[in-house]
């Protein structure tokens, strides 16, 4: 079989099909790194201290817990869906692993396992709940940011506030690996994606299908293993890798994976897309979305877990304020649609990226909290007006 | 027989049905009744599809034509009456026994995800993948989903393009490629020009002449007669819930057939009751 003769898609095919993808309502992540690099520019000219190693480090560890939760939330959207529980379910997690850990004396990892699986209990239950009875998700996960939150309350007791001392657990947030492991963890990924690229591009060729253009994939490649080597130097030159951040891209490449290339991650975004049609192709529309909402529950209690490792305690508050409405905000920034079958997990990185630096910005500049609510929501309603617009001409193109 | 020739077959004759040729039906429903509480939907309806064949099923609305394709898809289960398949009696007792079988429908909203690619959507609900990791074997797909295509001169920029940025009658024809690409023998389209121009009825109603072609019963459910005459071997004509007309295409013209949808006297219709 030659491998030289297999067609290719013509560059003009090639430079059309972005365009094709935001015609029809999927607006993609080139906005958000646009509004990134721009939002990076500004801050810096403001305050130089804020593009350097020791700031972008903590920016790092500071967005895993909200990146986390979002997570969830990007696959709990692409079913067309919410889960508005998911800020009293990060608080429940973490208060189950701390009462676990310190006042009932169990080591660390069962603790940590016995406040994620919280959550995945608690994701089921409203599962279960929304098909079973036909209600809304808001409604029935607003009874969740209720119920949940009373009984983190009463599962934290009455003196309200525990402090973490386990090493392990804090060394979730707290961990570093060395620059030289950081370098290696570049290189393999790097080494990955390189195969990947080919060994796809040799099996179409071998099916006989047609070929993107090799430039650009491969200008691709590079500029990804272009942005994994400077974040890998930065991260390098200042504290090392965080652990913290790897669990995050570590969850965020699985679910990319489960998303994009199972049978599993296929129905989530058919039921999305046309639910109807999913339940008539045979799928179990209601099974795909217990699931969805247990794996909401679980990144949630995950993220929960993280952020009390980073702030080193659980107590009443943790979980409340902004959590829940930072974790759906970044997931629409960052590109998923809310209206179900459209964006990519990856939107939980890029928009987390975008709240955590506006956040981290500010607070360089010593500016008051007014502000930053105001911005932020200034930049959700940018985010939501892309998505409503694309929505728009695509109902405007009869689909 | 007055089975064909434009005078109605009035009262259903006695099983085995006539047969207009040697062929023998590749499904066949036999004297098939039903109700909807006081409504009779059907009264003893006979229908039959033949191989390579476009058999049109004509009438006005409460006719009866849905509750009939509703009962070819499983969806119906009827009060009284057979179904034959390929010269068997089966048994049909909900919409995966036909499935079975390699009867399809393609209804009028087309069932497709906008959201997903041309791949995606031809193997909703049965994505293959490559043992022994559980991912998704795309490039089998999109072979196979090419070639598909390719055989049934359905013309689409690219497979990978979502369904959303397709035009109506290309969404259409990836719905009837869908239809027939799981061993299909018999396809039923309920009005599959209904929303579209000129241009893209032309290629859906070719799309309808190669299926019949590569040998397929193609059951064609359509208010658009003009749509019709172009395309169908045999036309039946339902009429509150019975059988009122077979036209032959040699013997086809419009004012007959108009005459069998409205019950318009010309002489030898039959009064309904």
């Amino acid at each position: 079989m030659s491998v030289a003769a297999a067609p290719q898609v013509s560059l003009r095919e090639t430079l059309l099909t972005p365009w094709r993808r935001i015609r029809s309502g999927d607006i993609g992540s080139l906005p958000v790194l646009a509004g990134l690099v721009l939002i990076w520019a500004v801050f810096d000219i403001l305050n130089p201290n804020f593009l350097t190693p020791l700031n972008l480090t903590n920016l790092t560890v500071q967005i895993t817990d909200i990146g986390l939760v979002s997570t969830g939330i990007v696959l709990v959207l692409l079913l067309g869906e919410i889960d508005l529980s998911v800020g009293s379910v990060y608080g429940l997690g973490s208060a189950v692993m701390a009462v676990l850990n310190v006042k009932m004396g169990i080591s660390a990892v069962p603790a940590v396992i016995g406040g994620i699986l919280t959550g995945t209990l608690i994701g089921l239950l409203h599962g279960f709940w929304f098909t079973r009875f036909r209600i809304p998700s808001f409604v029935v996960t607003l009874a969740g940011l209720l119920a949940w939150f009373g009984l983190q309350l009463r599962v934290l007791g009455e003196t309200g506030t525990i402090n973490i001392y386990d090493p392990n657990i804090d060394a979730l947030a707290g961990k570093f690996f060395s620059p030289a492991f950081g370098w290696a963890l570049a290189a393999v990924v790097v080494a990955i994606l390189t195969v990947e690229l080919f060994v796809r591009r040799r099996r179409r060729a071998t099916a006989g299908l047609v070929q993107n253009v090799l430039v650009l994939e491969l200008g691709g490649l590079v500029a990804v293993a272009a942005a994994i080597f400077v974040a890998t130097g930065v991260l390098a030159s200042d504290r090392g890798v965080p652990l913290a951040l790897l669990i995050l891209l570590g969850f965020i490449v699985t679910f990319d994976l489960i998303t994009k290339r199972t049978r599993f991650g296929r129905h989530i975004y058919a039921v999305g897309g046309n639910a109807e049609a999913a339940r008539r192709a045979g799928i179990s529309v209601n099974g795909i979305r217990i699931a969805v909402f247990a794996i909401a529950g679980t990144m949630a209690a995950i993220g929960g877990i993280l952020g009390a490792s980073r702030l080193l305690a659980v107590n009443y508050s943790s979980g409340t304020g902004d959590i829940l409405l930072d974790a759906i905000a970044a997931a629409v920034i960052g590109g998923t649609s809310l209206f179900g079958g459209r964006g990519t997990v990856w939107s939980a990185l890029t928009g987390s990226l975008v709240i955590g630096s506006i956040g981290n910005g500010l607070a360089l500049l010593s500016v008051s909290a007014d502000i930053k609510y105001m911005i932020t929501g200034a930049v959700l309603l940018a985010a939501v007006t892309i998505d409503g617009v694309a929505r728009q001409g695509r109902q405007r193109a009869g689909l | 027989m007055s089975e064909t020739g434009g005078w109605p077959a009035g009262h259903p004759p006695s099983v085995p049905a006539p047969v207009p040729t040697e062929r023998q039906p590749i499904l066949e429903l036999r004297s098939i009744s039903k109700h909807f509480g006081a409504v009779q939907a059907l009264s003893s309806v006979d229908f039959e599809v033949y191989p390579a064949e476009v058999v049109a099923l004509v009438g006005d609305n409460g006719a009866g034509k849905s509750t009939l394709v509703k009962t070819m898809a499983g969806i119906n289960i009827p009060d009284s009456g057979e179904i034959w398949f390929e010269g068997k009696h089966v048994a049909i007792h909900g919409p995966r026994e036909p499935a079975a079988l390699g009867i399809s429908t393609v209804y009028q909203d087309l069932a497709l995800c906008d959201n997903l690619d041309v791949v995606a959507n031809l193997y909703l609900g049965r994505e293959e993948i490559q043992p022994p990791v559980p991912l998704l074997s795309e490039e089998r797909m999109e072979h196979r989903a090419r070639e598909v295509l390719t055989s049934l001169d359905v013309k689409i920029p690219s497979v990978r393009n979502p369904v959303a940025a397709l035009s109506g009658g290309q969404r259409q024809s990836v719905a009837v490629a869908r239809s027939v690409m799981w061993k299909a023998k018999v396809v039923m389209l309920d009005e599959p020009t209904a929303a579209l121009g000129v241009q893209q009825t032309k290629q859906v109603l070719e799309l309808v002449l190669r299926l019949r072609n590569q040998g397929l019963g193609v059951i064609l459910i359509s208010h658009n007669l003009a749509n019709v005459f172009e395309v169908a071997d045999r036309i039946v004509v339902l009429r509150l819930g019975r059988r009122v007309g077979t036209f032959d295409r040699s013997k086809m013209s419009e004012e007959a057939v108009v005459a069998a949808i409205t019950g318009a006297e010309f002489g030898k219709f039959q009064p309904q009751a």
